[in-house]
C-alpha cells in the first residue's frame, strides 16, 4: 500500500460528514457513536495518536461512572466490552475527618438499596473505557476516525462548517463540535470566552492495592485541606481523589512512592489494611472553567470545552457524557424533523437545556468544597448538623442518592432506564 | 431555475432570507412553533404513507406542496427528508428569498410564483398539500379549500393549521402576538375570519375531502416553547384530512 492513489481507492477520504468533531477522547467517540446510531455520519479529529498497544498496562486512570452514564453506554452497545472490567458502587460513604484522628465518624451513608435503579454507579479503567470507544469508531460505517490530525483552522461558509487540518486536507460537516477539552481550541478559533477561577488546591490521583475487600464500597472523606474520594476497582484496589492545597501538593507529588504512601496512610485509614501503590501518580490543578457559550455558528461544545470542574463528585466525565447524550438527542429529533441540524434554533436547544444544568452543578460543587475544605470550627458544626439532618431524613437521602447517579433533571434518551 | 444576477438584488435576497431564518428575527413566532409543526407533520406523512422517519431519505417518491411557502421553513425540511417539493407563494418577493436560501442550503426546491387555485388549473398532481397558517387569510375559503383538494392525489393528505375563533384567541393571537408581544405585525390577522375546527372540518368536508384527525398547538409559557395537545384547540390547531381513493 505505498501508493497512495491506490490507498485512496482502497478507503476513500470522506470530505464531507454531518458532524466534524475536534477531540477523539471519551466524550468526542461517545458523540460520534450516538449521532452514528441517530442515522447521521461523523468525523472525528484527533490531536493525539492511536494509542501504541492494544493492551496497555494499567495507568491508575478510572472513572466513577454514573447509572446515567452507564446506561448510555448500555445503548451504544458498548458495555457488553465493559461489564468483566466494572466493579459495582453499591454505596457512597461521606464522612468529615482530620488526618490522624482515627476511624472519623461515619457521617452520611447512601446506598444503592435506596433507590430501585441498581447500583448507584460503576468505576471503569481508563485503558478499558478507551479501547472499546476506539474498537466501535472503527467498526461504525457512518465514522471516520483521523488520529493524530490537528485542526489548524476554521470557518463557516453557508450550511457548511470548515476545517482544515495540518496536513492540509479540508473538510466540512453541517455541525462542527468541540470535544478538544478545557482548553479547546476549537471554541478559542470561535472567540468564545471563558469564566473561572483556579482553586489553588490540586487534585492528586492514582490507584493503590489494598490487603481487605472494599465491598463496593466508595468513601467520601472531607479534611481540611481538600476532599480525599476512595473509589472501589476489580479486585482488592481503589483509585483514590486526593485534594491539597498547591503547594503542599506539588510536594507529595515529587516525593518518592514509599515517601508518597507514608503521607497518604494517615488520611487514608487501615480500615482496608496495608496499602500499595497499583499504578502511575497524577496530579491535576483544580479550577472551574466555563465557556461562556456553549454554541456559536455551527458550533457546539461538549465536556470540558464547555465546562471544566472541580472533580470533587466525579462529575466531570458523567456531565460530558449528558452533554453529548443531550446533544445527540437534539440532533436526532431535528434529523427526523428535516431541519438544518446546524442551525441556530437547534443549537439553541442544547445550549438551553445543558446551561442550566452546569451552572447549577458548578456552583454546587464549588460551595460544597469551600464549605468541606475547612476547619474553620463554624463551619464544621454547621455541616455536620446538615449530614445529620440529611442522614436522618430518608427522602433528602434518596434525592442525593439519585443527583449522584446521575438520574435527575429532564433525561436525553440515551439515559434513560 | 436562475436568480437575478443582479448583485445588489441578490445581497437583498440574503439579507431577506436571513430574515426569515433568524430564529430571534422578525418571525420569530414561526420559529418558536417550528419543531411542533414540523412533528406534526412529518408523523402524519409517515404514518399515512408507512414511512421510517429514521431511515435515510425517509420521504423519498413523494410529491409535497406548500402553499404560502415564504422563505421556505417548511420546504426546507420536507426536502431534506427526501421529498419532491414545489412551494408557492401569491407574494412575488417571497419566491427568490426562498430560492436564495435553498441555494445556500444546497436543496433542491421548485419555487413558484402563483396561487393554488393556478396550480390546480395547470393540473399538477401532489402526496400532499401543506396548508399552514394561510385558510385564515383568503377571502373564500371554500373555494380555496377545493382548490387544494383538486392538488391532491388520490388518497393524498391535506394538512391545514389555522387559529380558532373565540375570546381566548382573540386575546392570545391579536392582542398578545400582535400588540403586546408585537411578535407579529399589526393587523396581520382579522379576528372575523377565523375558524373554528368544527366549521374547518365541515368546509374540509364540503372541499371534498375526509378530516381524520386534528391537535391542538398550545403555548407554554413556563417552557416559553409549543406543545401537540389532544385536548386543547382553544386556539391554534392543525387538521389531517384524505383526498378519496380513486
Amino acid at each position: 500500500m505505498d501508493n497512495p492513489a491506490a490507498r485512496a481507492i482502497v478507503r476513500p477520504m470522506t470530505q464531507d460528514t454531518d458532524l466534524l468533531i475536534t477531540g477523539g477522547g471519551l466524550n468526542g467517540a461517545a458523540l460520534a457513536l450516538a449521532a452514528a446510531r441517530a442515522g447521521l455520519t461523523a468525523t472525528v479529529i484527533d490531536a493525539a495518536p492511536l494509542p501504541a498497544h492494544r493492551d496497555p498496562d494499567f495507568d491508575g486512570r478510572s472513572y466513577a461512572l454514573a447509572l446515567g452514564s452507564v446506561r448510555m453506554l448500555k445503548r451504544l452497545g458498548l458495555w457488553e466490552g465493559l461489564a468483566d472490567h466494572a466493579q459495582a458502587m453499591s454505596e457512597i460513604r461521606v464522612s468529615d475527618g482530620r488526618v490522624g484522628v482515627a476511624e472519623a465518624v461515619l457521617g452520611l451513608d447512601f446506598q444503592s438499596a435506596e433507590i430501585e435503579e441498581g447500583p448507584m454507579g460503576q468505576m471503569v479503567e481508563d485503558r478499558y473505557l478507551r479501547r472499546v470507544l476506539l474498537d466501535a469508531l472503527a467498526g461504525s460505517d457512518r465514522v471516520t476516525h483521523l488520529p493524530g490530525r490537528k485542526v489548524v483552522s476554521q470557518a463557516t461558509e453557508g450550511a457548511r462548517a470548515r476545517v482544515t487540518l495540518d496536513d492540509g486536507t479540508a473538510l466540512s460537516g453541517r455541525l462542527l463540535v468541540g470535544a478538544d477539552g478545557k482548553r479547546s481550541g476549537t471554541a478559542q478559533r470561535a472567540r468564545i470566552r471563558r469564566t473561572g477561577w483556579r482553586y489553588g488546591q490540586t487534585g492528586l490521583v492514582c490507584a493503590i492495592a489494598h490487603e481487605k475487600p472494599h465491598e463496593g464500597v466508595a468513601h467520601q472523606l472531607f479534611l481540611p485541606a481538600g476532599p480525599l474520594a476512595i473509589l472501589p476497582l476489580t479486585g482488592n484496589r481503589s483509585s483514590i481523589v486526593w485534594s491539597e492545597r498547591e503547594a503542599q501538593a506539588a510536594a507529595v507529588q515529587a516525593l518518592p512512592d514509599a515517601d508518597y504512601l507514608t503521607v497518604l496512610r494517615p488520611r487514608f485509614g487501615d480500615f482496608l489494611g496495608d496499602i500499595s501503590l497499583a499504578g502511575a501518580r497524577y496530579a491535576y490543578p483544580l479550577e472551574l472553567s466555563l465557556a461562556n457559550a456553549f454554541v456559536a455558528d455551527r458550533l457546539a461544545l461538549v465536556g470540558d470545552a464547555a465546562h471544566a470542574m472541580h472533580p470533587i463528585a466525579g462529575q466531570g466525565l458523567n456531565a460530558g457524557l449528558r452533554d453529548v447524550a443531550a446533544l445527540a438527542h437534539v440532533l436526532a429529533e431535528a434529523r427526523q424533523r428535516g431541519e438544518d441540524i446546524g442551525a441556530r434554533d437547534v443549537l439553541g436547544r442544547y445550549q438551553s437545556w445543558r446551561r442550566f444544568d452546569v451552572a447549577t452543578l458548578a456552583a454546587a460543587t464549588d460551595v460544597f468544597n469551600r464549605l468541606f475544605s475547612s476547619d474553620n470550627p463554624l463551619l464544621r458544626a454547621g455541616r455536620d448538623l446538615g449530614m445529620k439532618l440529611v442522614q436522618a431524613f430518608p427522602e433528602a437521602r434518596r434525592g442525593f442518592v439519585r443527583e449522584a447517579a446521575g438520574l435527575t433533571g429532564e433525561l436525553p434518551e440515551l439515559m434513560r432506564g | 431555475m436562475t436568480v437575478t444576477v443582479d448583485p445588489a438584488e441578490i445581497a437583498k435576497f440574503e439579507a431577506m432570507a436571513a430574515e426569515w431564518w433568524d430564529p430571534e428575527g422578525k418571525f420569530k413566532p414561526l420559529h418558536m412553533l417550528q419543531p411542533c409543526r414540523l412533528d406534526y407533520i412529518t408523523t402524519q406523512i409517515a404514518g399515512e404513507f408507512d414511512r421510517d422517519l429514521s431511515g435515510e431519505a425517509p420521504f423519498a417518491g413523494l410529491r409535497i406542496v406548500d402553499i404560502g411557502c415564504g422563505g421556505g421553513l417548511l420546504c426546507e425540511p420536507m426536502a431534506r427528508l427526501g421529498a419532491e417539493v414545489v412551494g408557492v407563494d401569491a407574494a412575488a418577493g417571497n419566491i427568490p428569498v426562498a430560492q436564495t436560501h435553498a441555494a445556500q442550503s444546497g436543496l433542491e426546491i421548485d419555487y413558484r410564483h402563483t396561487t393554488a387555485e393556478a396550480l390546480a388549473e395547470a393540473g399538477e398532481g401532489f402526496d400532499v398539500v401543506l396548508n399552514m397558517e394561510v385558510v385564515e387569510h383568503v377571502s373564500d375559503p371554500l373555494a380555496y379549500l377545493s382548490a387544494c383538494r383538486a392538488l391532491l392525489n388520490p388518497g393524498g393528505l391535506h394538512l391545514c393549521s389555522t387559529i380558532n375563533r373565540n375570546a381566548k384567541s382573540f386575546g392570545m393571537a391579536i392582542v398578545g402576538a400582535e400588540y403586546v408581544m408585537r411578535w407579529l405585525p399589526k393587523g396581520t390577522h382579522e379576528w372575523s375570519k377565523f375558524i373554528t375546527p368544527d366549521e374547518l372540518y365541515e368546509l374540509l368536508s364540503k372541499a371534498g375531502l375526509e378530516p381524520v384527525d386534528r391537535k391542538g398547538f398550545v403555548f407554554n409559557p413556563v417552557t416559553w416553547g409549543w406543545k401537540i395537545s389532544d385536548r386543547d384547540l382553544s386556539v391554534n390547531y392543525v387538521t389531517a384530512a384524505l383526498a378519496p381513493r380513486a
